[in-house]
């Protein structure tokens, strides 16, 4: 999911683009290390208030998000490194990766008591799909054959065609095309599945879900602006059983309070160091910090509909641009070393992801080069004199101005040319912006994974037409690469042939990858065994009070 | 007295409807669009976003909106927030403690912002009343943020004396330091007004004639001189207990103190017209009323002073 540094602070919209989170790769041990602790105390925790009722296809932001992943498991679930596990899923088949024989483990019941069948997961896919029920993450169900009848504007069908219950612990799924990263989405919030109980009325059911994950909702435990509790679900028996006696969340308007929270001992484990203290964090938290890559990256988009930016004469200048940012520089001094260098469009923390893709070179800094490739580009088309190189970003989100103002200067200094911030006030009027695709230069950009794979970086931003496409990039050769490795029969074949479309990425730079962002958290003297996972939040059922 | 007041609240309703309508307009007006916003860039199915677009009377002119939210208002339905909370529910959830917060505040600069100012005036010029002008000036000099974080990071992380935060049921005690942070500036002001009253009411003539008469001096200074210097010392904190009770957007967001002020800084940069302009309704109806409340508390201070 996209989303910027102020709406995930301030529990708004799910949104674009972290303005500064980082990376680096160090840790500061501290997760794991401790073994035995006290597993009946209840730990504490940032988040915020969740944007809507909690459902599984109406999550789309993290405050929410943190909440369901927890109260809920699906098929499968990822674990720290992104990998999938089954949860409830006994087994996914496949022969051709269009249609999917799931059975589910039988025994396992709702925190009701209510048994979990194939029914359970056919009927909450139904219902987040249809559009009468208007669910945002509905759109997560367009693979599935006959959405396009149910997500129809005034459609009032609620059944997709595609998906059919075999018996107690069977349904298939069909597919509208062959999809092989299909099983790698089914861990994703949207895909949970809705006890009978739901739908009877599914707004007081989203203020006390009754769920089948390792916790359960506290009765009456969603205060809202305040605190979300939860207990262990003791009906639970998948791989992420609790290992503390809770969790509580306390909802925060900034990360700036939970941080002096966290030192303070009143909080325990924060999964978000605010700007103001990327600084000094390890110091505040010798011990007690984390500092690893998480699925996500910032990118700037340079649209294609630019005429100065199309054809051969494009591509020149794509890559010069990219050549004349000094990555590094900018990441030690603005962001104080505390994210990595792109050198794809994925992240490396997704399996199959490569650090030597062919054609990467033109992500690293040459001044040379850059200026070479720009003159040449002037050859076929010259820039005009007094033409200025716009970057567009929102600056509500901390960091965005001071990093596009340092990326822009280099470009100017490197390529001889005007270049500049194009200030937006806020987030949402820069996405108005975006996509009326009436822009005149580049973009800030990025994306946060929703499930661990390397089709979700690239399919949902640079295929034709696709839903985030915001540089209207379209190059057939791509598409197709796509199409074949999501018909590929297995995770590692796709891999590599997703890595080939990379290669042609690296050649048009529909966009130019920045960097991955990593996650800084901390965590107080009063719990140990704290891991962030791939998409960087915690490990909730895996921290135990000291 | 009674008619005076009948007719300030007359004059509530043309300011009541002018200023949601401004209000309304504002948010309308506001760059960005609320549904795109809500979906966080992602793509949405386009029937998922026509169906919120219309429950939000979103696709409808600025007009036809502000007449549907006034028709709710009617009957006395504020609207839903986008999550579909209620927003008198919302709002009756967070004002409570924006009030508390509020009443604190205004007691602690009431309290000793007038004993200081009085102390001061009556020393003019000596040692209390320099180091009390100093500090006043220091206060006013420094921005509250400051001050909040400060505070915060001394006395609640370096010290321990207190929760840097106020926890979700904001109870009196943690609400202290809050409060102390939002009454220091105005703390500050009630000094120097009081301490200004006090010095020019020393001088006046009815204080040399009841010192004359042979009062004590207690009875001087309490009645008659302290009596007579409240009045621009109540409007200001007329003024200010509106001003505290619009909820103080800086020191809650510091505090992380689920009040108004909190509320209302989301609801804006969400775009939720329904609870700002409920929000700010309310505050206007509160700003009227502590202004009334003023306009009475003069009749009482200064006998002169007769409503009719």
């Amino acid at each position: 999911m996209r989303f910027s540094r102020t709406s995930k602070a301030l529990g708004v919209a799910a949104v674009v683009a972290m303005a500064l989170t980082a990376c680096g790769g160090d840790t500061g041990n501290g997760g794991g290390s401790s073994a035995a602790g006290d597993t009946s105390k209840v730990i504490t925790a940032n988040s915020t208030e969740p944007q809507n009722g909690l459902l599984p296809a109406n999550t789309n932001e993290v405050g929410g998000g943190r909440v369901m992943d927890l109260i809920f498991s699906g098929l499968v679930s990822y674990d720290a490194k992104g990998a999938i596990q089954n949860e409830l899923a006994e087994s996914i088949d496949t022969k051709d990766s269009q249609n999917y024989t799931i059975k589910i483990k039988s025994g396992e019941t709702f925190s009701d008591g209510s048994a979990i069948t194939a029914k359970n997961f056919v009927d909450a896919w139904n219902f987040g799909a249809a559009a009468k029920n208007t669910q945002l993450n509905s759109y997560f169900f367009e693979s599935i054959k006959g959405y396009d009848k149910v997500s129809a504007e005034g459609s009032t069908e609620d059944k997709m065609e595609g998906l059919k219950v075999v018996d107690d612990n069977t349904f298939t799924v069909e597919l509208a095309q062959p999809e092989s990263d299909f099983p790698l989405r089914l861990g994703y919030t949207a895909f949970y599945p809705l006890p009978e109980s739901a739908y009877t009325d599914v707004k007081a059911f989203g203020e006390a879900p009754v769920g089948n994950g390792p916790y359960k909702l506290v009765e009456g435990g969603w205060k809202h602006d305040v605190s979300v509790s939860l207990v262990p679900n003791e009906k639970y028996n998948g791989p992420r059983k609790a290992k503390n006696g809770g969790v509580t969340f306390t909802l925060y308007s900034s990360p700036d309070a939970a941080y002096t929270d966290v030192q303070s001992d009143n909080l325990d484990v924060l999964d978000q160091v605010p700007p103001s203290s990327l600084q000094n964090f390890t110091t505040d938290f010798e011990g007690r910090f984390v500092n690893q890559p998480y699925a996500g990256n910032a990118t700037m988009t340079i649209p294609s509909y630019l005429p100065e930016f199309q054809g051969e004469e494009g591509q020149l200048r794509r890559a010069a641009i990219s050549m004349a940012i000094d990555r590094q520089q900018i990441i030690d001094k603005i962001f104080y070393g505390n994210k990595k260098p792109a050198v794809d469009f994925t992240s490396p923390v997704i399996d199959g992801y490569d650090a030597n893709l062919p054609g990467s070179e033109v992500l690293k800094f040459d001044a040379a080069k850059a200026k070479a490739d720009w003159e040449a580009a002037n050859k076929i088309n010259p820039w005009p004199a007094d033409k200025v190189f716009t970057i567009t970003s929102n600056i509500d989100g901390a960091g965005n101005k001071e990093y596009i103002t340092a990326m822009a200067n280099q470009i100017a200094t490197n390529l001889g040319i005007k270049a500049e911030l194009n200030p937006i006030a806020t987030f949402k009027q820069s996405r108005d912006l975006i996509n009326s695709k009436k822009l005149t230069g580049a973009s800030r950009a990025g994306w946060q994974a929703d499930y661990p794979s390397l089709y979700n970086f690239l399919g949902p931003l640079y295929g034709t037409g696709a839903g985030s496409n915001d540089g209207d990039y379209s190059n057939p050769a791509f598409d197709a690469k796509l199409k074949e490795g999501l018909a590929a029969t297995s995770v590692e074949e796709g891999n590599k042939l997703f890595n080939q479309a990379q290669e042609i990425l690296l050649k048009d730079l529909p966009v130019v990858p920045l960097w991955y962002q990593a996650v800084q958290g901390v965590w107080s003297n009063n719990v140990s065994g704290v891991q962030f996972g791939w998409n960087g939040v915690p490990l909730y059922y895996e921290i135990t009070a000291k | 007295m009674l008619m005076f007041t009948f007719r300030r609240f007359l004059q509530l309703i043309p300011v009541f409807f002018g200023a949601t309508l401004l209000v309304y307009f504002l948010v309308f007006a506001t760059p960005g669009d609320p549904i795109a916003a809500l979906s966080g860039g992602k793509p949405m199915a386009p029937a998922v976003e026509a169906a919120l677009r219309a429950q939000y009377n979103l696709d409808q002119p600025f007009w036809v909106q502000y007449g549907l939210y006034l028709k709710n208002l009617v009957t006395l339905n504020l609207g839903q927030t986008f999550s579909g909370q209620d927003v008198s529910a919302v709002i009756a959830r967070a004002y409570p403690v924006t009030a508390r917060l509020a009443i604190m505040a205004l007691t602690f600069e009431a309290v000793f912002g007038i004993l200081f100012g009085v102390i001061a005036g009556l020393r003019k010029g000596k040692f209390f009343d320099s180091t009390v002008l100093v500090a006043s000036l220091v206060v006013i000099a420094v921005p509250t943020f400051v001050l909040g974080f400060v505070l915060q990071l001394v006395v609640g992380v370096k010290l321990g004396w207190a929760r840097p935060t106020v926890s979700g049921s904001a109870p009196w005690n943690e609400l202290i330091l809050p409060a102390l942070v939002l009454g220091l500036v105005s703390l500050a002001y009630v000094i120097r007004l009081t301490r200004t009253s006090v010095g020019e009411n020393m001088n006046a003539d009815y204080v040399r004639t009841a010192t004359a008469k042979g009062l004590s001096r207690r009875r001087v200074v309490v009645v008659h001189i302290l009596r007579n210097s409240l009045i621009p010392v109540v409007t200001f904190l007329g003024a200010d207990l509106g001003s505290l009770m619009g909820g103080a957007i800086v020191t809650e967001g510091i505090f992380n103190v689920p009040g108004i002020g909190n509320l209302l800084y989301k609801a804006i940069q969400k775009g939720e017209s329904a609870t700002v302009v409920a929000v700010v309704g309310i505050l206007v109806i509160v700003f009227v009323v502590a202004n009334l409340v003023v306009d009475l508390l003069y009749a009482w201070l200064d006998p002169r002073i007769r409503y009719v």
